[in-house]
């Protein structure tokens, strides 16, 4: 089994979802983009298809694409086969008004937290996730941090004059104050 | 002609092990059979070679601050093997690594638990300033909660700048007055970070 | 043991709550769990993570890509030249950078070494929470030996910011080369030494087998990787599956466990010690000759001496430093073989100066969601057992 086969197998099965992004090449993982309502039929077929089974969810992060208008946020699957030694790049969109994509948890428990850390990020909401709450910021937060138009740097800090570092002072992002001295 | 006190414990068996370093007594009154100094001078050289630390430790600062705790730097040389992991029979707090804004309320609650009196060391770049990591969820340096008494700077410190900072904090709790702790600027500082 | 609890049990059937950290003396590190405890076996476990976020993706799409070096340093501290050398193997991959066979022979010597230096830590923090500090002691003394190493090769001990994208800064110094060997040859019996005190060790292994287990089904479907895999009965290494850095060229035993309990997890990292050291052995025998570096003047920074004194080597100095390195757009997964499992960087790049996108595949992150599963009724003291021998650190899981 090689990728192409595992590509021809998953159009065979899903032909109209399975949209290619980049085939093998040599070093390099093929990516596929599908519907996000897909996301678990797929996911199932890919688990517990014994010619395939890939068992094995490396990797899922969110990624955010401002200007690509109706597909702005974007949530990515790495699967690996350990049997036939093979990976695959999975990636469904959705739009920032409608960020809701299908948990894949109880596919793969290794899913549950990753798919909590997109949530923190990204504010991607996960269907049918058990637990879906903030897992590395304080619970107060009110935005995404990695979407791209919140900034980097710490708004509350006061030691740095913002102008000599080519920044303005970033109004309008608020953070849990708590921890300031007064 | 009177001994001097060093001189008086550097006798007889000791002899032998004259290599170690005794610490250096105060300066007072001397004569035959007694030494007179001030209270604050004799608690000062008690408490600064028997610091109860407590370790807290949050990221690689961590690390190197177990190479200090390690064979090879030794930090028990300086009355320091007795970890005290339980802030209440702490002395000095070590904070060591990246603290982040989730993390800052339990730093000040732990130092908070700390009997007076207490001091801060503050090891690495993250816990002094926060660093590298000029990031929307790291606090700014640990000065922003609680009182800092010495920084270590370094990404992370190797241990003999550990091993310096500690020594400083020797210096500084070897001649602190008794009565600091209840003077109005010390009252002024902690009310300054909502300190009771 | 069993009408132990039972009379316990009777007195009060009452569940206690008990908070263990975030700062807790038996924890290493910043962990919070929210115990739910019988007596004084635990009934559920509540993991709150994220004390020491330090926001290490959003600070990659701001930093150019020689920048994010010193970020992959502190993810897992205990072994920060495996997380370099993997972030320049991504880049090299994204830009299609061969690299001379000497590098990967060289880089495979640092990352066994810092692999070495992370199994020890792991290891003797484990003795010290048996109650046995003899070996932590034992232990450090000949990680401060790998330290040394390090320094020699880029002047740094703990976060080491090693090598460059295209190889190293500097080749092998002649007393690298002599403290390695001395280290070769006087390691195995201390670190023998080591494991005498505690393989066999009656006490060791009554606290440690069948504390902490966890099935090979349940670890695959939790997506762990590395030793703690390994312990659970799969071998799988992605020095052998996805070969990088010329693996393919060296022969080595993959050690796995038949329990995944916290004996078979100290098991495997002691056995990886070992094979780690024939491995830098066999790469130091074949070190092959030629250039430290690929000859990729773009990507690759030059001797501080030619920048001095040749105009072209000041103009990618200066191109390099201000981040202008030709990155072909794409994205890219590339994974190592970190001291805790699979260590991924998954890159996004729009050709600019810095990652549009880079999202690091944290072993420790992903696999220390099955803590509470595996704790589940165990004894308190077993949990804390099993945190240490998972390895988790918190600079890796909070990211």
């Amino acid at each position: 089994m090689d990728h192409s086969t595992l590509l021809q197998l998953l159009s065979r099965q899903f032909p109209e979802h399975i949209h290619i992004l980049s085939p093998a090449d040599g070093k390099q993982m093929p990516t596929i983009e599908i519907p996000r309502e897909q996301i678990k039929p797929i996911l199932n077929f890919l688990k517990s298809d014994p010619q395939i089974s890939m068992s094995f969810l490396t990797d899922l992060c969110g990624v955010h694409f401002p200007d690509q208008a109706g597909k702005e946020l974007s949530v990515v699957y790495h699967l690996h086969s350990f049997i036939h030694n093979l990976r695959l790049r999975i990636k469904v969109f959705c739009p920032i008004e409608e960020p809701t994509v299908p948990s894949v948890t109880d596919i793969y428990a290794a899913a549950n937290w990753m798919e909590r850390e997109t949530y923190d990020f990204f504010g991607i909401l996960f269907e049918g996730h058990p637990d879906l709450r903030r897992i590395l910021n304080v619970d107060e937060m009110d935005y995404f941090p990695l979407r791209k138009e919140y900034p980097l740097e710490d708004s509350t800090r006061i030691d740095k004059d913002d102008r000599y570092f080519g920044r303005d002072g970033h109004e309008g992002v608020t953070f849990d104050k708590r921890v300031d001295r007064q | 002609m009177t001994k001097s006190i060093n001189e008086v414990i550097l006798t007889d068996k000791f002899r032998i092990m004259s290599d170690i370093k005794f610490a250096q007594p105060p300066a007072g009154v001397e004569g035959q059979g007694f030494f007179a100094t001030s209270l604050d001078q004799v608690i000062g050289l008690a408490r600064a070679n028997s610091i109860w630390p407590l370790p807290f430790a949050t990221s690689c600062c961590g690390i190197e601050f177990m190479a200090t705790m390690g064979t090879n730097y030794d930090l028990a040389r300086f009355g320091m093997e007795r970890l005290s992991f339980s802030p209440r029979q702490a002395d000095l707090l070590m904070v060591m690594g990246t603290v982040a804004k989730k993390m800052g309320p339990v730093l000040k609650q732990v130092y908070e638990q700390m009997a007076e009196p207490r001091w801060v060391l503050s090891v690495g770049a993250c816990a002094c300033s926060g660093g590298i990591f000029d990031t929307y969820s790291v606090l700014q340096g640990i000065d922003k909660v609680i009182p800092v008494d010495v920084y270590v700077p370094g990404c992370p410190p190797r241990p003999e700048q550990i091993i310096d900072g500690i020594m400083k904090i020797q210096e500084l709790v070897k001649n602190e007055s008794l009565r600091r702790r209840y003077s109005p600027q010390y009252q002024e500082l902690m009310a300054s970070y909502n300190i009771q | 043991m069993e009408s132990y609890f039972k009379s316990l049990d009777s007195i009060d059937g009452e569940l206690a709550t008990i908070n263990l950290g975030p700062t807790h003396p038996a924890t290493h590190g910043i962990f919070q769990n929210v115990l739910k405890m019988d007596s004084e076996r635990i009934i559920s476990a509540e993991p709150t993570i994220g004390y020491i976020h330090r926001a290490f993706e959003k600070l990659a799409e701001k930093r150019p890509f020689y920048q994010i070096t010193p970020i992959t340093d502190r993810l897992n501290y205990c072994s920060s030249p495996i997380n370099n050398i993997g972030w320049h193997l991504t880049v090299e991959k994204l830009a299609r950078i061969e690299v001379p066979k000497r590098v990967d022979y060289m880089r495979v010597i640092i990352m066994e070494l810092a692999r070495i230096a992370d199994h020890l830590i792991c290891n003797s923090v484990i003795g010290v929470d048996t109650g046995a500090l003899t070996g932590f002691t034992y232990m450090f003394q000949e990680r401060e030996r790998i330290y040394e190493m390090y320094e020699e090769v880029c002047g740094a001990r703990l976060t080491t910011n090693i090598g460059r994208i295209g190889g190293f800064e500097r080749d092998f110094s002649p007393v690298f080369m002599a403290k390695l060997k001395a280290f070769l040859k006087e390691f195995p019996p201390r670190f023998e030494e080591f494991n005498s005190l505690l393989e066999r060790n009656r006490i060791f292994m009554d606290r440690t087998i069948g504390a902490g287990p966890i099935t090979a089904e349940r670890a695959l479907n939790y997506g762990f990787t590395g030793p703690n895999l390994r312990a659970a009965g799969v071998d799988y290494d992605v020095r052998v599956m996805s070969p990088y850095s010329s693996y393919e060229d060296f022969d080595f035993v993959i050690p796995v466990g038949v329990n995944g309990d916290t004996y078979d997890r100290f098991m495997v990292r002691q056995e990886e010690i070992r094979q780690s050291l024939a491995i830098i052995q066999a790469a130091l025998d074949n070190l092959p000759q030629g250039l430290y570096h690929a000859d990729v003047p773009s990507y690759f920074l030059p001797d501080k001496e030619d920048v001095y004194t040749q105009m072209e080597a000041l103009i990618y100095h200066f191109k390099i430093v201000m981040g202008e390195v030709p990155i072909p757009v794409g994205e890219v997964y590339h994974c190592v073989e970190g001291g805790n499992g699979e260590l991924g960087f998954y890159l996004i790049s729009d050709g600019g100066r810095q990652p549009y996108r880079l999202h690091f595949r944290r072993p420790c992150f992903i696999y220390y969601q099955a803590y509470p599963e595996m704790i589940q009724g165990s004894l308190l003291s077993d949990a804390i057992l099993t945190m240490s021998s998972m390895n988790v650190i918190a600079g890796e899981l909070d990211a």
